[in-house]
């Protein structure tokens, strides 16, 4: 028994360094965090490599809508009201990657708080703060979030609140499966015989040792959070102009599919692109913490 | 010598509700701790040595209930205000526990698991809490302290981790330390170092519950002595007394088989025959009279009640204590 138990004190101790190592070694979780580095490069530093602004409208085009050239400087070419795309993409996806990440922070937060609460103290707190969480499963997010627009107007701020508000569930379920396991570790007693009081074990204890598994599943919520605000905004209910995103170009760029590919393809190339080495991030990062899991 | 008592427990049960009913780990407790003196609980794995102690200090797993009187310095902690207890858990009553690999959070440095017994309760500012967290890691000799503090528990070593276990017990200045087998995860070495730590600390005025199953570190640090069997208290000595002669036939035959260096390498190891009794299962009469040497006819039938004469006292029929027993 003291054997085992010291592999788990091993790995939890040298949990960091391990997991490093073995994230350098999976080639497909490196490819893929380099390219969400280009592509965060690109969507912080594209709009000021081109000479055009977001809602410029370029008149010396005819037609409006002009396939991607160097010559003329559109190097995605524009879409049907004469903006350039290059610079439409990048906005696009600033504003995409700020929505995820800020929903995705919202949903952390509140769900990493009530999951550990409710795992650490268990019992009847524990059941009843679960079953508000399956009730809200239970409630349709499409229509819920749709209110929301409706209610309070399209804003930015109510979109990622809103998607957060509901992203918490997940995470929370997760996070209180964790914190159970933990209740039943033995620094968890010898923190309880010390007389620490439950908020500061389950601050300074408990959630610092989930943060690994919360990591992995935020790194896999940021792609499905993009991919719900893309639908909003393909339904037209996302952000409103002159504020563009990876969803809204989507939308656009499918109505003009037959005579403009390059206004669908380009946006939506990118947006896969993205959701692709999110994924595969996640999934490498859930590998290499992996054995501490188990 | 009630009045000296620091720690006193009368009647105590521990029990735990199971699928199959009520099963009583511990029953009928009674025994008391000095101040200053290390008391050492001794008994096999399942004695119900551990739940005893956890039951006094409110810290048993869900499903244990605890009935009788846990007195600290003259104050209940098991009735029904639970203030006193939250008032001395921590603070003037500690436990280590067995594991020191588990016991430490991995995630903390030895500093701040160190400071945060003293800083949450807001008795030291935290620079007094560093310079209090050297003083007490020198205490417990550990190596280059200033170093510890900044490590993680996985940098150090299983007797080194114990000694951090044990010093955060210390950093209140605690006055009774209940320490749950803490050498069992450690090699023999490293056993007699931790040993010197809780002897140094008893000698320095602390009183100590050491619970353990092994004899010879009994030895090494006990005052008193009591013996526990099957969730019972069956004979209670000071240590050299029952070295010299034990009372109880269970306690003589525990001393009998621990191997000495002079048994010639091709002798049988002594053991005790048979097993002890499951919770629950324990049999009419005296729980050890299936495997005791010495049992009588009556041993089977009725219980033999913990009878005091002196400063010891033991449970069984077929042994009576004389005034003036032992050297």
């Amino acid at each position: 028994m003291a054997g085992s138990t010291h592999a788990s004190a091993m790995t939890d101790g040298a949990l960091w360094g391990d997991a490093r190592r073995r994230l350098r070694g999976n080639r497909a979780a490196i490819a893929a965090a380099a390219c969400i580095a280009v592509l965060v490069l690109a969507a912080l530093l594209g709009p000021l490599a081109s000479p055009y602004a977001v809602d410029h409208v370029d008149w010396t085009l005819s037609p409006l809508a002009s396939p991607p050239s160097l010559a003329n400087g559109h190097w995605f070419g524009t879409d049907s009201n004469g903006r350039d795309l290059f610079v439409r993409v990048w906005t696009g996806t600033q504003v995409s990657l700020l929505v995820a990440l800020l929903a995705t922070a919202v949903s952390v937060v509140i769900g990493v708080a009530w999951g550990a609460t409710a795992g650490y103290l268990g019992g009847r707190v524990d059941g009843w703060m679960m079953r508000a969480v399956d009730v809200l499963y239970a409630l349709p997010y499409m229509f819920f979030v749709i209110i929301l627009t409706v209610v309070f107007g399209r804003s930015l701020w109510l979109i990622f609140l809103a998607i957060g508000a509901v992203g918490w569930l997940t995470m929370a379920r997760i996070v209180r499966g964790q914190a159970l396991a933990l209740r039943q570790r033995e620094f968890v007693l010898a923190a309880v015989a010390l007389g620490l009081p439950a908020r500061r074990i389950i601050a300074r204890h408990i959630v610092p040792n989930v943060l690994g598994t919360v990591i992995v599943y935020a790194t896999l919520t940021v792609p499905q959070v993009i991919l719900f605000e893309s639908f909003l905004s393909f339904l037209g209910l996302g952000v409103q102009e002159p504020l563009t995103s990876l969803g809204r170009l989507v939308a656009e760029g499918a109505l003009e599919m037959e005579t403009a590919p390059w206004q669908l393809l380009v946006p939506a190339s990118v947006l896969a692109l993205l959701l692709l080495a999110l994924n595969f991030l996640g999934d490498g990062l859930r590998d290499a913490l992996d054995p501490r899991l188990g | 010598m009630a009045s000296d008592a620091l720690f006193e427990v009368r009647d105590l049960g521990v029990c735990f509700t199971t699928p199959r009913g009520r099963v009583s780990a511990v029953r009928e407790i009674s025994l008391e701790v000095r101040r200053g003196e290390c008391l050492a609980v001794v008994g096999e794995s399942g004695s119900g040595k551990s739940q005893l102690f956890l039951g006094c200090l409110g810290l048993l797993a869900a499903g244990g209930l605890v009935e009788g009187s846990a007195r600290f310095d003259g104050q209940e902690l098991l009735g029904p205000d639970a203030g006193p207890r939250r008032a001395a858990l921590g603070t003037r009553l500690a436990m280590v526990f067995q594991d020191p690999m588990n016991a430490l959070t991995p995630h903390l440095t030895i500093g701040r698991q160190l400071a945060e017994v003293v800083l949450e309760r807001g008795l030291l500012d935290a620079a007094t809490a560093r310079a209090r967290s050297l003083e007490v890691l020198r205490s417990v000799g550990m190596p280059d302290p200033e170093a510890r503090l900044r490590q993680y528990p996985h940098e150090l070593s299983g007797g080194q981790r114990q000694r951090a276990a044990i010093a955060m017990a210390l950093m209140t200045r605690p006055d009774l330390l209940v320490a749950d087998e803490p050498t069992t995860a450690l090699d023999v070495t490293v056993q007699a170092q931790v040993i010197d730590v809780l002897r140094g600390a008893r000698d320095r005025g602390l009183a100590v519950v050491l619970i353990t199953h092994d004899m010879g570190v009994v030895a090494g640090i006990a005052d008193r002595v009591a013996v526990m069997y099957a969730g019972r208290i069956v004979e209670t000595a000071p240590a050299r007394e029952l070295f010299a002669a034990p009372a109880h036939p269970y306690t003589a035959a525990l001393l009998a088989s621990v191997p000495r260096l002079d048994t010639p390498l091709a002798a049988r190891l002594a053991g005790i025959e048979g097993q002890p009794p499951a919770p629950g299962a324990e049999p009419d009469g005296c729980a050890f009279a299936p495997r005791c040497p010495s049992a009588l006819e009556t041993c089977h039938r009725s219980r033999p009640p913990l009878e005091s004469l002196g400063a010891r006292s033991v449970a069984c029929h077929a042994v009576r204590l004389a005034p003036g027993a032992g050297p």
